[in-house]
């Protein structure tokens, strides 16, 4: 029979491969064997090791295990490379990136079939999907490039970035990093995964044909511990990090206290929630697209299956007749859908987790794998009846593996979803868009897709809550990631930091009645749980009053009542705004005695102003409660996607001694106008003002636990705020030295650290933009797509 | 002159099939059935870009799609000599060197039916003497539908009696956009009743029916009143088949097939003239119904242009060159 007839028998796909061939000159032309790409020129390749086609286990070429002399050089090209990329104009930096962009599309096809032999994905996702997004991300970012004076004011580049990046999306992940930080005026040291460096060692070449400033860009390849030589270098102001949560806490750890920005993106264990109102046969397409994309091996994977009880049966039945239609085979085969594993310690890695995983009574469904594969393949499976008491729901596999569980109501599939360390991404399918649009607010992650999943653009910043990692990637919110206000804005003027004495020198004769002042939590005064109390003094250094002594037991109840009354958080922003009016109000009857408590203090350089600014900051923040408003993005999809502004949750503030009361309340007026609730440790040393606004607290509507205040030592409490794992942020405004402290404490739950030295700023005139950096720290961007049409 | 009452020829395939005979009205399966469109999108361009077959396979899938070719001619300028060339190519689809160099001689390559107005049953049925080819008569007041009743169902008897073997009507879009989902259910269980044990196709017209939601509830009333299967589209509408419209329909039929273990078969028409088109349209029949509906039993592409291209194909795979449209004989 002729090879047509038979075909016409079988109706089958057949191999049908990309070509290799102009992939494999390149490599050939570089005599296989790739260095580091420093200062504009690549190094001669050593310290070699191979890079294997996992389909076919050969080696594809050799490159180059970075030293640390291999680090500190390409530190020092970024250093120059800085210096000529900062001289560039905005049109001339732009024009640089959108060559960038102009070279990815036009080399497409070599660099696609590039990613798909070192990393095994599927020639259709690296053509279709990734490349595409990557070239997306440069032409988004060349126009950023060429709008950065005028959409960021105030702001500077950061300076060198070390960026590492993971093996599952090589060029895409490349593109995430480097665009928008050279768009942003930075330099960047990038490091690739071991696993897949030649698209990046590409890339290279392409900056370098499009003659780009040397040292702007430098590619340093090798393994991880090229990767921690990386972090180290004390000239590097930011780390971008894509990967594990596990090397992502290892680095925020290592990194405690230097000062340093970081991006991490790490992993996520995303749910992918089925209503009964869905379109049934869609959502399984969206199980494909959630799983089995990139064989599983993507941080925002929807990995843990939530069907509604009504559906479950039918549904996984669906999914099993369509798992067994995924095809498997050699990445460069047009017609599949699944290629091997990265590599073989990822495949034992995911083997591992789903041996040790598995308990008594879940279901392992499996699909037959063709006999012949000799590639690290792992077979997609679904686990049905799994509890989310079993690891198997909660540890991130990496890997083509979905978890399924059941759900009765709206609210118990909110409940399951956010039972999680993680808070990436997660995916509602249902036709009901009250309910979607419900539901989507109420998941503690940084991503949603209605009725979609792993959708991706430039304009539409990515990333995750909780141990997911923190900042965001693309979009305008991506760009502030390379960015940092200049301290000029919001810092006292370095000739008149030393402080000048009290204007008023008159030694105010208060004439009280003892006061005893508790702490603030839950809405009433409550006594310290230590029993101790700590003198203020006063500018003469007299005992001026006694405040409590705040221990670890008050931080406990302080951060419990915060966590469990969302009373503020979920009342309406003009609600918000008008009890913050009101406190304003209140506060306005006690200028008398404000001011004159402000007058016996050396921290506050004019009470009567100082009072007035805080006042002000009270009305400017009950303002923007209801005006700070997030975005609908223009993505090139048909779907209205919505950036929404949403609190941190609970911060932990910490103030600083200046401007005892204008600090305080321009930090809590900042937070609470957001929505989050505050823990509070007021300034150690002249905490009376804020510790004397629980009466006007108590008598403006304030929601119990909206904001709870334990005075104390620093030294004492800063430590278990800061470790807390139910502690979203630390806003860290008060003495330096605990920074590093905080940084290590906060590795746990991995919550958002800011720390400015709150003694520097100049609390009464610091510009306005100041404010809206207040506010963009005050609260996290949710995505949520929605796309549309009948 | 051919026997009146000759029966509904069956494919080679078709003694396997558990054909429609259709199941009580039930309002639930219309009303719980869901389409999210931009799902729906994303998955047809996902399959396109999935699959592919090229070269010998690619050749295959095209003489398959040959075979399951409704070869239509629906104009008003239609004349019995017009039919006769139709039938004529009906029987000779490919040129004879391209078979033999194929090697596919054996193969009785043929088109799925010839597609006439009823004028035209006997002229189609005498041009196809000999062969096994189908004559498909469109009725019930094609292409609108606007006709009374009573002659509709006239039209399918005397279809029937002329020696049609198969019958595509078309369905009241008014009930579909009105929602009288039982008067629809109604007026298809009546064709059903009068075309007997012949094929019978209905016709969407899914270009008119709005969304992608009317498409689904439409082709679930008409498979539950018995058709044999559903049609996209006459022809005569601005939107013909579409991707998304197949996808659509396709889940239907294995919805049904689920409940019912009936087997409907599929028929987009008007719109897929490009080879390229009609594959897309094979592939995404073969990931959501598997390659069983990949004959023509259960699949029919209604074209009168698509196999001028699906030769130029062939004949490209079989000697390497771009080849033209003059070095084919037309209909």
């Amino acid at each position: 029979m002729t090879t047509v007839k038979k075909a016409f028998k079988k109706m089958e796909y057949e191999e049908a491969l990309e070509s290799e061939r102009e992939t494999l000159e390149w490599i050939s032309a570089h005599k296989g064997q790739f260095g580091h790409f420093i200062g504009g020129k690549f190094t001669n390749p050593k310290n070699l090791f191979k890079t294997i086609n996992p389909y076919n286990k050969k080696e594809i070429a050799k490159i180059s295990q970075g030293t640390l002399t291999d680090i500190k050089n390409s530190v020092k090209a970024a250093r120059s490379g800085l210096e000529k990329w900062q001289l560039l104009s905005p049109f001339q930096r732009s024009k640089y990136i959108y060559a960038i962009a102009r070279y990815i599309q036009k080399e497409s096809r070599t660099i696609s079939v590039l990613e798909s032999i070192e990393n095994g994905k599927p020639i259709r996702e690296s053509r279709d999907i990734d490349i595409p997004l990557a070239a997306r991300h440069f032409y988004y970012h060349a126009g950023w490039a060429q709008l950065l004076a005028e959409e960021f004011e105030n702001y500077s580049p950061v300076g060198i970035c070390g960026q590492i990046i993971p093996w599952n999306f090589p060029l895409l992940m490349l593109a995430w990093k480097v665009a928008p930080a050279i768009a942003a005026g930075n330099s960047v040291i990038l490091k690739p995964a071991e696993q897949t460096s030649l698209t990046a060692l590409y890339f290279a070449e392409i900056c370098k044909r499009i003659k780009l400033p040397a040292g702007v860009v430098n590619v340093v390849t090798g393994d991880g511990i090229t990767g921690a030589h990386l972090v180290n270098q004390k000239e590097i102001s930011k780390i971008a990090f894509t990967g594990s949560t596990e090397v992502g806490k290892e680095i925020k750890k290592n990194t405690a206290g230097s000062g340093k920005k970081l991006t991490l993106e790490l992993g996520g264990k995303s749910p992918f929630i089925i209503f009964d109102d869905a379109d049934l046969d869609s959502a399984v397409e969206g199980i494909v697209d959630a799983i089995w994309f990139n064989q599983g091996q993507v941080c925002c994977a929807g990995s843990r299956l939530l069907l509604q009880e009504t559906i479950c049966t039918k549904v996984e039945k669906k999914i099993l007749s369509r798992m067994n239609k995924l095809r498997f085979g050699n990445p460069l085969d047009k017609s599949i859908d699944m290629g091997p594993l990265v590599s073989l310690e990822q495949l034992n890695k995911v083997k591992k987790l789903v041996e040790d995983g598995v308990e008594g009574g879940v279901d392992i469904n499996q699909c037959d794998m063709p006999p012949n594969l000799k590639g690290f393949f792992y077979p997609p499976t679904l686990i049905k009846n799994v509890s989310p008491s079993m690891q198997i729901f909660q540890k991130e596999i990496f890997g083509p593996v979905l978890s399924s569980t059941t759900f009765r109501t709206p609210e118990e599939a909110v409940a399951l979803a956010n039972n999680s360390r993680y808070g990436l991404s997660a995916s509602i399918w249902s036709e009901n868009i009250n309910l979607a649009l419900d539901i989507s607010p109420k998941l503690k992650v940084g991503v949603v897709w209605i009725n979609s999943t792993n959708v991706f653009d430039a304009a539409v910043g990515f990333g995750g809550y909780r141990e997911s990692g923190y900042g965001r990637e693309g979009g305008k919110e991506g760009m502030y990631e390379y960015l940092e206000m200049n301290s000029d804005t919001y810092n006292i003027k370095k000739e008149t930091r030393v402080f000048k004495e009290n204007i008023s020198r008159s030694k105010q004769s208060v004439n009280r009645i003892d006061q005893t002042r508790k702490m603030f939590i839950s809405g009433s005064q409550k006594r310290g749980d230590s029993g101790h109390s700590i003198e203020i003094l006063d500018k003469n250094k007299e005992e001026i009053a006694t405040v409590g002594r705040g221990n670890r037991k008050d931080i406990r109840n302080a951060v419990e009542a915060a966590n469990k009354q969302m009373n503020w958080t979920v009342i309406s922003s003009h609600a918000r705004a008008q009890i913050m009016f009101y406190i304003a109000e209140n506060l306005s009857q006690r200028r008398d005695y404000f001011i004159s408590l402000l007058h016996s203090t050396a921290f506050c350089h004019n009470p009567i102003q100082e009072f007035d600014t805080a006042l002000k900051r009270l009305f400017s923040f009950a303002s923007w409660a209801d005006k700070f408003d997030g975005a609908v993005h223009q993505a090139p999809i048909r779907a209205n996607t919505i950036a929404l502004n949403e609190p941190v949750g609970v911060i932990g503030v910490i103030c600083p001694n200046i401007a005892p009361l204008a600090s305080f309340i321009t930090l809590i007026a900042a937070s609470l106008c957001q929505g989050n609730r505050l823990v509070v440790i007021p300034s150690e040393n002249f905490p009376l003002p804020a510790v004397d606004m629980y009466q006007i607290f108590e008598t403006s509507d304030v929601p119990a636990a909206a904001i709870n205040i334990v005075s104390g030592k620093h030294d004492e409490l800063v430590n278990t705020l800061s470790e807390h794992n139910s502690v979203d942020g630390i806003w860290n405004f008060g003495n330096p030295k605990h920074g590093p402290d905080i940084d290590r404490a906060s590795v746990s739950n991995l919550k958002q650290i800011w720390s400015i030295n709150g003694n520097n700023v100049d609390w009464i005139n610091y510009h306005a933009s100041f404010n809206r950096l207040l506010l963009r720290k005050s609260s996290q961007v949710k995505n949520i797509w929605i796309p549309y049409g009948e | 002159m051919m026997p009146l009452d000759r029966n509904y020829i069956k494919s080679e395939t078709d003694k396997d099939i558990v054909k429609n005979s259709g199941i009580p009205f039930q309002l639930d399966l219309i009303k719980d059935a869901r389409v999210n469109k931009s799902a729906v999108e994303k998955r047809c361009v996902t399959v396109t870009n999935r699959r592919t077959v090229k070269k010998h396979n690619q050749a295959a899938w095209l003489l398959k799609a040959i075979t399951c070719m409704d070869l239509t001619t629906l104009s008003g300028d239609d004349t019995e000599r017009r039919v006769i060339r139709l039938c004529n190519k009906a029987k000779t689809p490919l040129r004879h060197d391209l078979l033999k160099s194929l090697g596919i001689e054996d193969i009785d390559l043929k088109v799925g039916g010839v597609c006439v107005y009823h004028q035209f049953i006997r002229t189609a049925l005498d041009a196809l003497q000999g062969s096994t080819i189908p004559v498909v008569a469109v009725s019930t007041g094609f292409p609108a539908g606007h006709t009374p009743k009573k002659t509709k169902i006239l039209e399918i008897k005397e279809a029937l009696r002329n020696g049609a073997q198969e019958i595509d009507i078309v369905i009241s879009r008014r009930h579909v956009l009105s929602g009288n989902w039982k008067k629809l259910y109604d007026e298809i269980s009546e064709y059903k009743e009068a075309s007997g044990v012949a094929c019978l196709k209905t016709i969407l017209a899914t270009g008119e029916l709005g969304t992608l939601k009317n498409v689904i509830r439409a082709s679930l009333v008409c498979m539950m009143a018995g058709a044999n299967f559903i049609k996209t589209s006459t022809g005569k509408e601005s939107i013909n088949a579409t991707l998304p419209v197949t996808l659509v329909m396709s889940r239907a039929i294995r919805e049904y097939f689920e409940l019912t273990e009936f087997e409907v078969g599929y028929k987009p028409a008007g719109g897929i003239s490009s080879s390229k088109d009609c594959l897309s349209h094979m592939m995404l029949l073969k990931e959501e119904l598997g390659s069983r509906w990949l004959n023509p039993s259960l699949f029919r592409v209604g074209a009168s242009s698509l196999l001028s291209d699906i030769e130029r194909q062939i004949e490209h795979f079989s000697t390497g060159k771009y080849s033209s449209f003059n070095r084919h004989g037309i209909a």
